[in-house]
């Protein structure tokens, strides 16, 4: 569960001011496929990445799992981070010499996961993204859609409260992409997931069962949606 | 599909509390990122190994070489003093009145009763040995039995001439390797008599090689009693009736005797010579040839601190080699951080692995650089061509200066970007 209240960023370079985040409010419930649309300068992966704990607001409040966000420090958001979330990225962001199944085992690493459970909920994360036969690839040996596969096979695998994906299928073609939002749709159905998407396309998000537009850093839209895909 | 009851196949995992990397697991990745980017790993162990292999073998070199210098000359004795005729610190040609060295000198050094072996006179003369088989004209040194033990003679076959040859003047002669084999070839020699300016000698010994020394090699010259030089041999009475040495040499048991032996000899001597009533200059010379090898000495830490600056710089090159790789490899390697840090890391956990990287790095650079650069000295000294053995203060030098490198620039720069924050690591290119 996420709450978010009143938050802004402000970046400041030098002498210039940059209100990324002017105010947003928004409450996210566990098991919801929500995507954060708008078009491109709006503030949909600052919004992410203060989800993300990657960095903290100027102001407002965030609490996740009642977990007060504003208030740790370095290694607590590291330590949320290793627990509550799961990232996607537009890039994948695999290493790449190794084989796609350290890459899923790499964040559970640090969170005191033993190895041979790491190594088990790798092996059934990419088993559940249709990848399970190709454990030992390297991302170099896999395709753009294969290499995301792999990639939210690490976001899964252990388990967190949220799967945040910023832009997931920017990198690939359309009907990679389809494939792509199907799987994330049946991850949150059947496995009960929670999946924040960032999109700029409209398409991308009606995959989503709540869609929640952005513009010049507030919420302008916030609605079911309704023309659900197949 | 939406019917279905919501089963997780992945249980939430219960929590163990504990946040970071315990060290075997951290030893597992840091291994496992080094053995994945192979050509990164030997690049950045490549400077290592060549400085650290530059080091030891230029050092090692150098220091041998220099012992080998100094072990040539200290093979004629350090312990030695050598007694001459002439004033001190003049050259040859001298004028005025100076009373020749005698074997009254010897016998009042002798009977100073010092801690020394000897002394032992010398009285040389070319002549002519005549073999069988040739005939050459050489060195004869007339000297005592004691001149074995002061030039450390080592006997190829035979043995040196004793106290009673010299008490006897009898007709024996030791001669020295060249010499033997001018004379006789590779056959035997001892046994066979040889004709000194047309005296008989019996040889009785052959000396082992010992190669050049300031006063010429004694492997070209023969060895006989003194009595048998004064007396059969050569002109040697002076003017009031004295016996004539060219020198009179000694070493003293302990070296740190020297310079009190070197200034009892000189007393001695001025009293004998009368000098002291007239306070007149020494008419001798008292040389020792410690002097001689500190000077030498100079010349060797010459040869191997220009060495040791060789060395040096290969590995400042082989240092900054380190450094580059280092550099752009944590450049490179931003992303990762950054995404390490994304998924939980904390900025103490990509320290660490860095921190092992490097050190394994730079550890097994230094090893494999000790191997390398021990092989040459080790060839040289196993094949007998040069006594080089690695000197422990080149593996220490090089493999400190180098590890230095390896961990300070493999951790400072991770140090930096573990402190970024994760976004702008992550969006590094
Ligand atoms: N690190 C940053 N420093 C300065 N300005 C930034 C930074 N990140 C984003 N911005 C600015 O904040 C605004 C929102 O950016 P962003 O959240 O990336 O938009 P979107 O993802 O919707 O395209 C943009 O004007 C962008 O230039
Ligand atoms: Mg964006």
């Amino acid at each position: 569960m996420i709450t978010i209240e009143q938050m802004t960023k402000v970046y400041t370079m030098g002498e210039i001011e940059v209100h990324a985040l002017r105010g947003v409010n928004l409450t996210i419930h566990s098991g919801e496929f929500i995507a954060i649309m708008g078009p491109s300068g709006s503030g949909k992966s600052t919004l992410m990445n203060m989800i993300g704990c990657l960095d903290t607001p100027t102001s407002g409040r965030y609490a996740l799992d009642g977990i007060e966000v504003a208030s740790l420090n370095d290694n607590d958001l590291s330590a949320v981070r290793a627990r509550k979330l799961g990232f996607v990225f537009q890039q994948y962001m695999l290493l790449p010499r190794q084989s796609a199944l350290s890459n899923v085992e790499m964040p559970m690493l640090y969170r005191g996961i033993a190895s041979s459970e790491r190594s088990r909920r790798a092996r059934v994360a990419l088993e559940l993204v249709g990848m399970g036969n190709r454990i030992d690839h390297r991302p170099n040996e896999l395709s753009g859609g294969q290499q995301q596969r792999v990639a939210i096979a690490r976001a899964l695998a252990g388990s967190p409260s949220v799967i945040l994906a910023d832009e997931p299928t920017g990198a690939l073609d359309s009907t990679t992409s389809e494939e792509i939002m199907l799987m994330l749709r049946q991850l949150n159905r059947e496995q009960n997931l929670t999946i924040i998407i960032v999109t700029h396309e409209s398409d991308i998000a009606a995959y989503a069962d709540r869609i929640v537009t952005i513009r010049d850093g507030v919420v302008t839209a916030d609605r079911k949606n309704e023309v659900l895909h197949v | 599909m939406s019917n279905q009851p919501v089963r997780r196949v992945l249980e939430p995992v219960s929590d163990t509390g504990r946040n970071g990397l315990d060290y075997r697991e951290l030893l597992k990745v840091s291994l496992d990122s080094l053995l994945a980017n192979r050509l990164r790993t030997f690049l950045t162990m490549l400077g290592i190994i060549i400085g650290v292999a530059s080091v030891v073998s230029l050092m090692t070199l150098g220091n041998g070489a220099s012992e080998a210098i100094t072990g040539q000359f200290s093979a004629l004795g350090t312990n030695v003093l050598t007694i001459f005729n002439g004033r001190p610190n003049r050259g040859p040609g001298q004028s005025g009145n100076i009373a020749p060295l005698t074997m009254s000198d010897y016998k009042a050094i002798e009977r100073i009763k010092l801690p020394i072996v000897g002394p032992v006179p010398q009285f040389s003369s070319n002549a002519t040995i005549a073999a069988p088989a040739a005939d050459k004209s050489s060195t004869v040194i007339g000297t005592t039995a004691d001149y074995a033990k002061v030039q450390s003679v080592i006997m190829a076959s035979g043995t040196f001439f004793t106290d009673a040859n010299v008490q006897g003047a009898s007709q024996v002669v030791v001669l020295g390797s060249s010499l033997k084999t001018y004379l006789f070839g590779s056959g035997e020699a001892v046994g066979e008599t040889v004709r000194i300016n047309s005296l008989a000698c019996r040889v009785i010994g052959v000396m082992a090689a010992k190669g050049g020394g300031p006063f010429g090699s004694p492997d070209d010259q023969a060895l006989v009693p003194i009595t048998l030089a004064h007396t059969r041999l050569f002109a040697a009475r002076t003017s009031d009736g004295n016996l004539r040495v060219n020198l009179i040499s000694l070493s003293v048991i302990k070296a740190d005797d020297i310079d009190f032996t070197q200034q009892r000899i000189q007393m001695t001597l001025r009293d004998l010579r009368k000098l002291n009533s007239d306070g007149s200059e020494d008419d001798f010379n008292v040389i020792n040839q410690a002097s001689f090898l500190s000077s030498l000495s100079t010349i060797t830490t010459l040869l191997t601190t220009f060495l040791a600056a060789i060395a040096g710089i290969s590995l400042l090159v082989g240092g900054i080699g380190i450094m580059n790789i280092m550099l752009v490899s944590v450049t490179e390697r931003t992303k990762e951080i950054g995404l390490r840090r994304a998924v939980g890391a904390q900025s103490r956990d990509i320290l660490l692995q860095f921190m092992i990287e490097a050190v394994v790095l730079s550890f097994l650079g230094g090893f494999i650089g000790v191997v390398f650069g021990s092989i040459l000295p080790i060839v040289l000294t196993v094949s007998g061509t040069f006594n080089a053995p690695v000197t422990l203060n080149s593996v220490v030098i090089s493999l400190s200066v180098s590890l230095a490198t390896g961990l300070f620039f493999g951790i400072w720069p991770a140090r930096n970007a573990a402190n970024l924050n994760p976004i702008q690591a992550l969006r590094h290119e």
